[in-house]
């Protein structure tokens, strides 16, 4: 496979009023095109940061992103983000159609309202097009920003924290509904999040980061198969000793091979 | 039926007043207070003769173009410098420096440099603008970072970021600035014609004063009562409009707040 994504010895220091802070420091890591990767570490580690130089919104003081071999520098033409926050993503002036279609200026009227159109029906939502976000559910509004990305039909998907706003309920739908697209568009998705059990659920391999400033400290390959299932996936003695792992390591634990039942 | 209902309570109480209004000048028999009924005759005389041409349409047409001119020149500037940090840092305090001059002051220094006879559009410009170019900046300055980092990802052009996104953003705020600067646009349209115009309705209301007839008087100023009224309200329907997209219950919320 194809290389997707190659970091290589990133850092970054913000300065502030109060000094300096470094949220990452020497990350290198990369993503084959294809796959899911999941970054998770603990809460304020910098993986907001990590994201954001990905996506080119941040300059990184050290080290290089390279996406399908360019240099990022500035935010690449082929790379969409969803954010946790779907409520400040969304254009709520814009209908839910029109929301998918924005970003795709420059292509032709009808293939840009086809695009939309197929988009919404990806994520079972070909019925809301004429709707405005708020009428909608979080986890719809979720859904629509997903599709949206989908539309933009990015090399590179990111998602930052992209289930963290919903109730459990509907995380493990929109959970199952990535899955489900993300193979039948394959899609290359790397997804930040803070929770264990998700990343481990959603990921071809998961990326452990280290409390701030975040290095890698473990990258594990995710041996779950193509077709997973919320209850018996998540029963299963691999994710569950994968999960232990995982939870080990962001204690700052050594890896250890022992099943941990709860 | 409960429309209906709610609409005649709103003006139940006007009703009452009106008919108290008349009962009481009627037993005062004040020649500075004359009914309503007998102002209601005025009016009906005045604002349907050569009046409406003469003075009405020249006064009203005064104070729209006025507050359109700083309408448009108010979101336009405050679009453009809004969003940026160093301009506002510079002409923040220059703004609310002009907005806290009461506006009618600046009649006085128009007799001065335009003369009389043509102050009243530069008046109601320059004292109508500041609610709007303060509102717009302060709607465009409120977009919030997901968004603009939303648009930044998906490399929005210059002209979708500023059309569609920052002042679709800003709208809110930008009609309430408009609203504000409508009825002060009101204010400078009569006082700028009551000092000095060839015509206008400040110009009529200055001439039945000084002819001693009152009930004409009274006319002009329930006119520019009615006025008011009328364009505050055709403004609210064009703001229900352009703001369809946001959740009903709040508009609601705010019809109700400012009674109209």
């Amino acid at each position: 496979m194809t290389t997707m994504l190659e970091v290589d010895g990133l850092g970054h220091t913000y300065q502030g009023k109060d000094g300096a802070h470094t949220a990452i420091d020497g990350l290198s890591f990369t993503v084959r095109a294809g796959e899911l990767v999941c970054v998770v570490g603990p809460s304020g580690c910098g993986k907001s940061t990590l994201l954001r130089t990905i996506a080119g919104l941040v300059r990184p003081s050290r080290g290089t992103v390279s996406l399908h071999g360019n240099r990022v520098d500035g935010v690449p033409a082929d790379l969409a983000v969803v954010f946790q926050d779907y409520s400040r993503s969304l254009f709520p002036w814009l209908t839910v159609a029109r929301n998918v279609e924005f970003p795709l200026r420059g292509l032709a009227k009808a293939e840009r309202v086809a695009r939309a159109r197929d988009a919404l029906a990806a994520v079972g939502l070909d019925q809301a097009g004429r709707k405005y976000p708020w009428q909608l559910s979080g986890g719809m509004q979720q859904r629509v920003a997903i599709a949206r990305a989908l539309a933009y039909r990015p090399a590179l998907l990111l998602m930052d924290e992209p289930f963290a706003s919903v109730d459990a309920q509907t995380r493990f739908e929109l959970e199952d509904l990535l899955l489900r697209v993300r193979r039948e568009q394959d899609t290359t998705v790397l997804l930040v999040t803070h929770d264990i059990d998700e990343s481990v659920y959603l990921g071809d391999r998961v990326l452990v980061l280290s409390k701030s400033p975040a290095t890698v400290v473990a990258d594990l390959d995710v041996h779950l198969g193509g077709a997973r299932d919320q209850i018996t996936t998540r029963a299963s003695e691999e994710f569950v000793e994968l999960r232990a792992r995982v939870a080990g390591l962001l204690q700052g634990k050594q890896a250890t091979r022992q099943p941990v039942h709860k | 039926m409960s429309a209906l209902v709610r609409e005649l309570r709103r003006w139940a109480v006007l009703a009452v007043a009106v008919v108290l209004w008349e009962l009481v000048t009627r037993a005062a028999h004040d020649q500075n207070f004359p009914p309503p009924t007998t102002i209601a005759r005025a009016a009906g005389r005045l604002w349907f003769s050569d009046a409406f041409a003469d003075h009405i349409v020249p006064g009203v047409g005064r104070m729209l173009v006025g507050w359109a001119v700083a309408a448009v020149i108010g979101v336009a500037l405050g679009v453009a410098l809004g969003r940026s940090r160093a301009a506002m840092a510079y002409l923040g305090p220059v703004f609310t420096f002009m907005r806290s001059i009461p506006p009618p002051l600046l009649v006085p220094f128009f007799v001065a440099t335009v003369g009389v006879l043509d102050l009243q559009l530069p008046t109601i410009v320059f004292g109508s603008i500041w609610p709007v170019l303060l509102n717009t900046v302060d709607g465009v300055r409120g977009v919030d970072a997901t968004k603009v980092e939303t648009a930044q990802v998906f490399r929005l052009s210059r002209t979708q970021w500023t059309f569609g996104v920052v002042l679709p953003s800003a709208l809110p705020k930008v009609f309430a600035g408009l609203r504000l600067s409508l009825s002060i646009a009101l204010i400078l349209m009569v006082v700028s014609e009551l000092v000095g115009s060839e015509n206008g309705i400040g110009n009529r209301l200055v001439r039945a004063k000084s002819d001693y007839e009152l009930p004409d008087m009274w006319a002009w100023i329930v006119l520019l009562g009615v006025l008011g009224y009328l364009f505050n309200t055709l403004l609210l329907l064009l703001e229900r409009r352009a703001l369809a997209w946001q959740p009903r219950h709040s508009l609601e919320a705010k019809t109700l707040a400012t009674g109209g």
